[in-house]
């Protein structure tokens, strides 16, 4: 490999370059290949210490990293938080101190406050993994999305790639809309009007409300779980009018190009964003993603832990 | 106190004064003003090269004072106000208890007359600040509050704000209202705008404040009382009071120094020093509160000096409480951003920072200006001395300024305030 990570910390996508993003994209397909032997384990990290701190609820994100340190053979502590900044009146920062103390190298941290982990990581010696903050960023979630569109289309630049749902508080969105773009991707987002962000287009993108327009000849359309609270927060009127609208079903998939990817980061609301024979339907790549994911944070963990410096891995 | 001040360069826009003189203190009043005065065994200070502004007049603090004293406390506020070149503040309501009841009036002039310093308390407008019922205004009144205001909220019941602005106008009270309806704001924690849509945090768009601009004018009109716009942020609020002025309203205004300096880019890195209501908002909202400020829209500068601890500051951002402190930096960032840019002369800053306010409120004569006999209470200035903002240089108690690591030019060498001298440089310590 060309380029060497350099960075102490993965925050988000839209501090990295095209070509960080790249190298995050190729080491993961290495570590896809060990995914696949009889023996899955690797000694990469060994002696190495991962704290996954999740100060918000989440269970695939949280289980994915598990495994993929394991498969690293890093040592592991988990701390399963309240969303509330402060655990026992213990501030975030002295929690992470505390943590930081037993000599963890690296901390994966999910917050629900945007820009949590931006914080933390001046403060911090040990690398910080961004696993979703706030409204912000997911960006392993986003890479493991592009990983998983590169696998299957081989390329991402030239794609017309559609997001449709709850863009406004879509973590996911965000951080795949800094990353496609900046890998040459065409992307549109799509959903009520009430829950696009404001002035998403200057990101680079298109928005739309309809959603015929978005799934038009696009090569991924990749569903966000919508929420139920937003109805309450009057983002829309009704599950069932959203449904109505915004629902991807076989119907609506005749516009799209003859070999669309369906993604989704889960976890999915069958019936709602999206019809149950289009999740388990033939363009389906859902659980595809989810094998991706561990390539991914494999690739993330041991580039963080300086394994690209090294060149060769053991 | 009796002290001779020479040759400094004096700037009082209502006696139209703007050129080097002395002044001569006696007894802690003004004596003469007047061209090579001789000393006549006072002390005397040697101000060559130093501006001589009336004593600036804040109209919106919060001293925290009684309820938390962790923050800032009446004495820490006063001489942080002092360091700023500020005589005299107006202290917002939003206490612990509020000061919805004379004791608690009572209790804080005291305090700052023992600093001393001159504070001019808000009661609030509702008991408790719970926007439902009127506070007890008159006996606020006779206790001493200069304005009635439930700010930090607004007064969504349009009733009530009704019946407080005639009820105040027959106190000749001044009614401040904190414009913003916060079910617009909808938990957003800066500017809704590009900006929050490329850091992912919730935005409270223009329209929350304006909305509530656009009512309180309309009640203003209604009732005759005399309102005044607290920290104004947006171009829309800025059209909305060049309107109401037009139409002969009794409406003002103020605007703060970082909504003149700063706008939601330096939000950039989830700095909770940024985060304030209303929030830093885009350039072409800063530049229209320039212009509005320069014309007159805008009657003058406050700086919502608004002490958090740093444990309350270093909380994520969505977290952590809106506010920063700004007296010891108001003028500073005034002259920078203002005068030595050229957006405004001297003149006009020191207009906006002490006449204005003082006829805002309807203070006795002496205040925002020089006037011989009357109590003196000026500001002693360099304008052209260069310092770096530093968090460890701070008199109030909190350190959640959001213009740390700033250079700014022009700084506060004394204050005299109540017949007090505040020296902040050894050549003036007489």
């Amino acid at each position: 490999m060309t380029k060497k990570w350099t960075r102490k910390d993965l925050l988000g996508l839209r501090d990295l370059t095209r070509e960080e993003i790249e190298l995050l994209l190729e080491t993961a397909k290495s570590f896809k290949e060990i995914s696949l032997r009889p023996v899955k384990k690797v000694p990469a990290l060994r002696g190495k210490t991962v704290a996954n701190l999740f100060f918000e609820p989440s269970t695939r994100t949280r289980i994915s990293f598990e495994l993929a340190e394991k498969r690293l053979s890093a040592d592991t502590i988990n701390l399963v938080g309240s969303s509330s900044s402060v655990v026992k009146g213990e501030s975030l920062i002295d929690t992470v101190r505390n943590i930081e103390s037993l000599k963890v190298d690296i901390v994966v941290m999910r917050h629900s406050s945007s820009g949590a982990p931006h914080r933390l990581a001046p403060l911090l010696k040990a690398s910080v993994i961004n696993a979703g903050d706030g409204i912000n960023e997911h960006p392993t979630q986003a890479l493991l999305d592009m990983f998983t569109v590169r696998e299957k289309k081989g390329k991402l630049a030239g794609l017309k790639i559609s997001f449709i749902g709850d863009i406004l508080h879509s973590r996911v969105a965000r951080s795949n809309i800094w990353g496609l773009t900046k890998m040459g991707a065409k992307v549109t987002v799509c959903g009520p009007k009430t829950l696009l962000p404001p002035q998403i287009e200057k990101l680079g993108v298109s928005a739309t409300t309809d959603l015929f327009e978005a799934v038009k000849d696009a090569d991924v359309v990749n569903l966000l779980r919508i929420q139920l609270e937003r109805q309450s927060e009057s983002f829309f009127p009704s599950i069932r009018e959203y449904a109505n609208s915004y629902q991807i079903d076989r119907e609506i998939l005749k516009q799209a190009k003859p070999d669309v990817l369906i993604m989704h980061p889960g976890p999915v609301n069958r019936g709602v964003e999206i019809t149950s024979d289009v999740v388990d339907g033939p363009y389906s790549v859902i659980l595809d993603q989810v094998t991706h994911g561990l390539a991914v944070r494999m690739a993330v963990l041991y580039l963080l832990s300086g394994g690209g410096a090294r060149g060769e891995e053991e | 106190m009796n002290l001779l001040i020479r040759k400094a360069h004096i700037v009082d826009p209502k006696n139209k004064i703007d050129q080097t003189l002395d002044l001569r203190i006696k007894n802690g009043h003004v004596a003469e003003i007047g061209k090579d005065l001789e000393a006549s065994g006072e002390k005397v200070l040697e101000a060559k090269g130093f501006h001589l502004l009336p004593g600036l007049i804040d109209l919106h603090t919060h001293f925290r004072e009684p309820g938390f004293e962790q923050k800032e406390t009446i004495e820490s506020g006063g001489r942080a106000a002092l360091r700023g070149g500020f005589i005299g503040c107006v202290s917002m309501p939003n206490t612990d208890p509020a000061c919805d009841h004379q004791s608690v009036i009572d209790n804080i002039i005291r305090k700052a007359r023992e600093v001393p310093f001159h504070l001019f308390p808000a009661g609030a407008l509702s008991k408790g600040r719970e926007g439902k019922e009127l506070s007890e205004m008159a006996d606020l009144k006779r206790a001493g509050i200069w304005a009635v205001t439930d700010d930090g909220s607004w007064v969504p019941d349009s009733l009530l704000m009704r019946r407080a602005m005639e009820y105040a106008s027959m106190l000749d009270l001044l009614v401040v209202s904190h414009c913003e309806d916060s079910r617009l704001s909808a938990k957003g924690v800066m500017n809704e705008g590009l900006m929050s849509t490329r850091l992912g945090l919730k935005g409270i768009p223009n329209e929350s404040e304006e909305v509530a601009v656009a009512r309180d004018i309309q009640l203003a009109r209604l009732t005759g009382a005399r309102l005044h716009l607290a920290h104004v942020s947006t171009e829309g609020s800025v059209q909305l009071i060049r309107e109401a002025k037009e139409r002969g309203l009794k409406v003002t205004a103020e605007v703060t120094p970082h909504h003149l300096a700063l706008t939601d880019q330096d939000v950039e890195g989830y700095d909770t020093h940024r985060k304030m209501s209303p929030p830093l908002r885009t350039e072409k909202d800063r530049e229209a509160l320039v212009q509005g400020l320069k014309e007159g829209t805008i009657d003058c500068v406050a700086t919502d000096h608004a002490p958090h601890t740093a444990e309350e500051k270093m909380l994520e951002f969505d977290e952590a409480p809106f506010g920063v402190i700004g007296l010891e930096t108001a003028l500073s960032v005034c002259l920078t951003e203002l005068v030595h840019k050229k957006k405004m002369t001297l003149n006009e800053v020191v207009e906006r920072m002490s006449l204005r306010p003082a006829q805002i409120l309807k203070l006795q004569e002496g205040f925002g200006e020089i006037l011989k006999g009357a109590e003196a209470n000026v500001t002693l200035v360099d304008l052209d001395e260069e310092w770096v903002v530093s968090p460890d240089d701070f008199v109030s108690k909190s350190r959640n300024s959001c213009f740390i690591g700033r250079k700014l030019k022009g700084r506060v060498a004394a204050t005299i305030c109540m017949g007090k001298l505040w020296s902040y440089r050894k050549e003036l310590k007489g």
